[in-house]
Parts: structure tokens; sequence; C-alpha cells
């Protein structure tokens, strides 16, 4: 027992891959927050008045709020008033009209990313709105999408373009009035993107976005507003990675998803944020409101993560079921090696009759790495036949991880029906032996164990999003489990 | 093939094998036997590599190498199979995945080109009709409810594919039906072969009636207590290990 895990620990303790730095001039508002800050963010961005207010109303009320202390999460005080709410880079006023425009510095910090958007137009069919730090700087596959009448754009853009749209959802999923970090993210997001699928249009291309933290000091705060008319179908993916920094970083993004009648939704994320070094040190600090409305009746909603990345992660993609025969979908991994920690779940709320959820979550701890599962299944007076099907399973490598379930399951409706399946195993001696003596390497035994354990939650991801899940499993393995 | 001189190996401080020798030639089939507690598994464990023994004393050579020095995965790249008594369960992990990494692993040490995923299935499909295993068995996760029969045949079945030099079994009857004994026992007859050597380990005398060996030891306390030929076994069977090692039945039972 003991050598193996000496063997993980040699195994998880990898550097970050892609942990570097791009020089990029930056536009950056002087550290701290008050009302002047958010005007001119605003102003910055040449926000419509409603928006400025918006902005306001959730800063007045953020500040009689305090930061939630429910989860297992542990970390060192924010100092809100340290960080600085806005970093733009520079360029030639307006802002970049095609790729040709966008600094060369940024490109190549997406090539190391494997994210060549000019090599992604062509061969992945995959429309990209890159964020980088916190403003959109190439938006690809437009005209195609707008042929269909479909937007698909920076956040800062539809706010200008189609501002009916914006006014009538925004907030309209997760209120300025949510949470304490969702508060944060309503007065000060800086950017982000927005998608609208109008009534009986299916969306031709997987529609994905790039994050990105690279400013010092600078929180991120994005704001994603995805919206499925009657009928429609859409499938978004969000996929970041970070370089090497020292400080942590806060990030407190929010994720409106509306699926009106029929409507299908499926939003995949996969987040390798810069996770802290072997003891620790630095690293990302994740707090994200992520929560889909299927508004209306048989529509439907999944969500599937894969989390290997940030220090902290504090997440519970949820769905609500309003309308009647809505689906609610949430398929996760969760992965915390050295000392990050990970308290993430979701929400079912089943209001709508007969509504279906299913939760499928798998947490891998590594190292000195904390997994918890926090999920909440309520089924409301109104939602007969409701039915929610759970299952937690939690893989631990070597002996000084932890992992943790707390389903929360209330039920006020006699024909709801749930079920809850956990589970909880480790990778055994005898497991990496068998593959070891077919010739496998610890690390190449552990990745392939690994995977194994995921398979039910990659098999929802799309195909090329799902080799990129394993390998990044793999990576972020490395030197943590034989 | 296999050289193993004085090996003293100790567990947890404990000694289990006290000064074992032993060689197997190419081509030869090598039967231990013994009672529970003797060392049989200790020894199927070391030759492949697990760890958790210490080897206090004596050596090991394969193929004139210092086997002992070589990882897990490195000895069975080399050519060392070892078959599992309790073979091990891979949620998620196809078979044929399985026996994809494990083949282009070796292949790979070797500097051959690996195979793609048609190239294995052809390869597996004639072995699986040895076993007289369903290619279903093949999709389904490593030993993943599997039924003990299903298990040991699989293990034959890589065996039979990875095609190794030096083959040890631990138990490989153990829990077995007449009919699995009988697809276990083909599967071994057909993998004997003047350039593989192969070490069975087990209890019974069963299986040695369907697989007959060149040399028998008995297993006792640590050390080999007596070799023989296949009559051996035989005595073993009317006699019990008793007869042999002095002793009634065996120490307390090890896993």
């Amino acid at each position: 027992m003991a050598t193996e895990t000496l063997k993980l620990d040699e195994l998880i303790a990898r550097g970050y891959e892609h942990g570097f730095y791009t020089p990029v001039e930056v536009d950056t508002v002087p550290s701290g927050l008050n009302e002047a800050v958010i005007r001119l963010i605003s102003a910055k961005k040449q926000e419509p008045e409603f928006m400025l207010e918006w902005r306001l109303k959730a800063f007045r009320h953020w500040l009689g709020m305090t930061e939630p202390a429910w989860s297992t999460v542990r970390y060192p005080a924010i100092d809100y008033q340290a960080i600085s709410y806005y970093a733009a880079p520079k360029s030639r006023a307006g802002g970049p009209r095609s790729l040709e425009e966008v600094d060369p510095e940024l490109l190549r910090t997406y090539e190391k990313l494997g994210v060549p958007l000019e090599e992604r137009e062509i061969l992945a069919g995959v429309a990209v709105d890159a964020v980088f730090d916190s403003i959109s700087v190439a938006t690809t596959f437009k005209d195609k999408l707008a042929e269909l009448g479909i937007i698909f754009c920076s956040f800062s853009e539809a706010v200008r373009e189609h501002p009916d749209l914006v006014r009538q959802y925004l907030g309209s999923v997760v209120p300025h009035t949510d949470n304490f970090f969702a508060a944060l993210n309503s007065a000060v997001f800086s950017d982000g993107s927005f998608c609208y699928i109008p009534p009986g249009v299916r969306c031709p291309m997987e529609l994905s976005t790039y994050f990105r933290i690279n400013a010092r000091n600078t929180g991120q705060f994005e704001r994603t507003l995805i919206v499925a008319d009657r009928g429609a179908y859409v499938s978004y993916l969000e996929g970041c990675t970070a370089p090497m920094r020292d400080e942590h970083q806060l990030h407190a993004a929010v994720v409106e998803l509306v699926a009106l009648e029929g409507a299908q939704i499926r939003y995949a994320t996969v987040q390798n944020w810069y996770p802290g070094d072997k003891e620790g040190k630095g690293g990302i600090y994740n707090f994200v409101t992520k929560r889909g409305d299927c508004r209306e009746a048989n529509s439907h909603i999944s969500w599937t993560q894969v989390e290997t990345g940030s220090a902290i992660t504090w997440k519970y993609p949820s769905v609500i079921l309003q309308g009647d025969n809505a689906v609610g979908e949430f398929h996760s991994v969760a992965l915390t090696n050295n000392y990050q920690q990970a308290d993430t779940g979701t929400k079912m709320i089943h209001l709508g009759r007969n509504t279906r959820s299913t939760i499928v979550s798998k947490g891998i701890a590594a190292g000195h790495g904390k997994n918890v599962y926090r999920g909440l299944v309520r089924v409301g007076k109104s939602a007969a036949g409701a039915r929610n099907y759970t299952r937690c399973d939690s893989l631990l490598l070597g002996d000084k991880c932890a992992a943790h379930t707390f389903p929360y399951i209330e039920v006020k409706n006699p024909s709801g029906r749930v079920e809850h399946e956990a589970s909880t195993s480790r990778i055994g001696e005898d497991q990496l032996f068998y593959c070891q003596s077919r010739g496998l390497s610890a690390e190449d035994a552990v990745s392939m164990i690994v995977n194994g354990f995921c398979r039910e939650v990659f098999k929802e991801l799309p195909m090329e999003f799902a080799v990129e899940a394993q390998k990044l499993l793999g990576v972020s393995l490395e030197g943590s489990v034989g | 093939m296999l050289e193993i001189r004085n090996l003293h190996v100790a567990v947890d401080g404990a000694p289990i094998l006290k000064g074992i020798d032993l060689t197997v030639k190419p081509g030869e089939v090598h039967a231990i036997m013994g009672p529970n507690g003797s060392g049989k598994s200790t020894l199927a464990y070391i030759l492949a590599g697990r760890d958790g023994y210490r080897v206090t004393e004596g050596e090991v050579r394969y193929g004139g190498r210092d086997l002992l020095a070589l990882a897990a995965e490195e000895r069975a790249r080399a050519g060392v199979f070892l078959a599992f008594q309790y073979p091990v369960e891979i949620p998620g992990v196809a078979n044929i995945y399985l026996l994809k990494v494990a083949i282009n692993a070796a292949r790979r040490h070797r500097g051959e080109p690996e195979l793609d995923a048609m190239d294995i299935l052809l390869r597996v499909r004639s072995k699986l009709k040895l076993m007289d295993m369903d290619e279903s068995l093949l999709y389904r996760a490593v030993n993943e409810s599997f039924s003990g029969g299903e298990k040991k045949r699989n293990e034959i079945l890589q065996m039979a594919v990875l095609e190794p030099k030096l083959a040890i079994l631990d138990e490989a009857d153990s829990g077995l039906d007449i009919d699995a004994l009988k697809a276990v026992a083909r599967g071994i007859n057909a993998q004997r072969d003047p350039g593989r050597a192969m070490i069975l380990v087990t209890h019974y005398q069963r299986l040695l009636q369907l697989v007959v060996p060149d040399r028998v030891h008995v297993l006792a306390q640590g050390c080999i207590a007596r070799s023989g030929g296949w009559e051996l076994a035989a005595e073993l069977e009317r006699t019990g290990y008793g007869g042999i090692t002095g002793r009634e039945g065996g120490e307390e039972a090890r896993p």
C-alpha cells in the first residue's frame, strides 16, 4: 500500500501543460468595486441605460449579501476591493473586425492551446466565440448562422444589437438576487456569449466558446445566455484553460439557459483552469452559477461537465423543470488532485407534470484532493408523475484524498419517484498490478481505469470533445495514480 | 528460460519462500503443487513483479537477464504472463480494449508497428473459438459480471492472444465446472510450444490429467519438498500433501 501511494504521488506530480503567460497590452480598470467602477464598465462597453440600471440594482443588492459558507470548500478570505473588475486587450478603436485585426500574440496563445481559429473554421465546423480575458476577440461562422436566424455573438454585442432579447431573458433564470456570486457577476460581468435559436431551427453545428484568464489580478465575470425558442435545438460547448499564475484568481460566471416548448439545449463543459501547484499554491477560484429553465412543455436541457481544473470548484448546474414532460440531465466528471477542492453537483427542480431528470456524477479524488457531490432533487406539489434517477460514484486514488456525497431529496407529491444510488471505490493495487502485468505502465493503467470509470459521462460529450476530455483526464492525473 | 536460485521472499517481514531452486527450459511445462499457505501464489506474484514482496536472498534470471530488476510492465512486455487466480474487474473498460493496449505495449517494446482495432479483432476471433467464448464478451467491461468460468477462460484467452514466452498460471483450474476446465485445458495445450515455458500453479491433480506436465514440484512451507514427473501428482492425489511434507494438511490459508 505504501509503495502504491508513492507511485500515485509521483504520477500526480506533473506540471500544468498550459502554463504560460502572454504579454499583451491590457486596458485595466483600477482595482476596487463601487458604483463608479460599474458605471465605468458600462460606459466602456457602450451599454444602453437599462443594462447599467440592472448592474447597479445587482450591486446594491450584493452589498447586503454575505459570502456563502455552507459548502465544504475552504479558502482564505477574498478581498473584493483588491480585484480589478475589467480588463480588455487593447486594440485599435472599436475592436477587431476580422482575424487579421486580432493581436497576433492572442492568436499564438490560442494556437498553444490547440485552438487555431483559422483552422477550426474550416476543419472542425465549429463556430468559436473566443473570449480572451474579458472581451470577445473573434467570432466565426456568424454569417452562416445568421442565414438561419441564429444569433451567436458576444454578450456585449448582444446588449447593443439585440437589447430586446437580452432584456427579456437576462436574469430570468438566475436573478440578480440569486446568490452572492451571481449578484456580483450581475453587477460587473465583463462579457460572455449570447445565443438565440429561433423557433423550429436546429442549429447545424456545435457552438463553442473558449475561455481564458490571462491578465494578472483580474477576476473573470462571464455571462452566458442561451435561448432556444419553440422546437429549436442547440448543442453548446464550453472549454477553458488558463496560464500558470501565482495568485488565486476569482472567477464567478453565470450561465442561463432557456428552453421553450419542445426545445432542446445540450450544454457541455470541459474546464481545465490552472489548479494550483503541488503545494496548493495558486489556482483559480471558480464560483459558478449555471441554471437551465425548461420553461415550457416537452423541453429538454442537459448539462455535461468535465471539471479537472481550478483550485476551487463551486458549481451546481441545475434545471428547473417547469413545463410538463420536461427532461433535465446532469452528467458530471469532477477530478481533484493535489490540493484541489470541488463542491459540485446539481439541482433538479420538478414543477411540471411527468417531468423526468437523470443525474450521473463521477467524482475522482487524488493526492490531497477533496471531492464533494452535492445535489438537490425537489419534486414540487404540482409535479405529478415526476421521476428522478441519481447515480453518484466516487473513485479515490491514494490515501490522502477525500470524497463526500450530500444528496438532498424533497418530495412533495406522492406520485413522485426518486432513486438514488451511490458508490465509493478506490483504484486498487490489484487493478494496477493486473494492468501492469499486461504491459501497461502505471500511468497508462490509471488513465485507462479512470477513463473507464467516467465512460458513462464521456459518451454524452460530442465526439471530438470526448477525445479531448480523455486526454485531459490522463494529463490531470499524471503523477497521481498508477 | 527461467532460473530461480536460492530464492527467499518475505511479506511484511514474514518469510514465505525459504530457498527455492527451479530451472524451467523452453517448451517445458512445470506444475507447482502444494497445500494452502505453502507459498505457491507468492512465487507466481514474485515472478510477475507484484509490489509488496521483498526478496531477501537469491536471484531469478529470465533469458539470462535479472528478472527481479524489471518492473511488472517491463516483464510483461518481455514475454512474462501471469494468469490470475482472481482476475480483476475494470469497470467501463472493454475487454477488447485491454487486449489492444496490451498487445500494442508489447509490440512497441519490440519495435514493431502497433495493430489497429481490426487487426486485433481478427487475431482474437480465432482464439475465442478455441476457448469456446462468445464474441460479446469482448465488448463487456473487463471481468465485470463475468461468471467464474468466463473469468478463467478470459485469462487463457489473453495468454493465447499475447503469446508470452513464460506463462505462469495461478490456479487456472479453481472453481471451474467440467466444461470450463476442459476449455481452459484446451487453451493451455494449444499454447504449448517449443519456444514457450509454462508454470501451472494448482492444488489439484485434475488439471494435470488434461495438461500433462513435464515436471511436478511440491511446495511446502516455502521450500520445494519434492520434485518428480507426472506420477508425483498421482501419488499426491492418493496420499495427500501430508504424506510428502510430513504434516497433516497445510498451514493457515493465504489468499
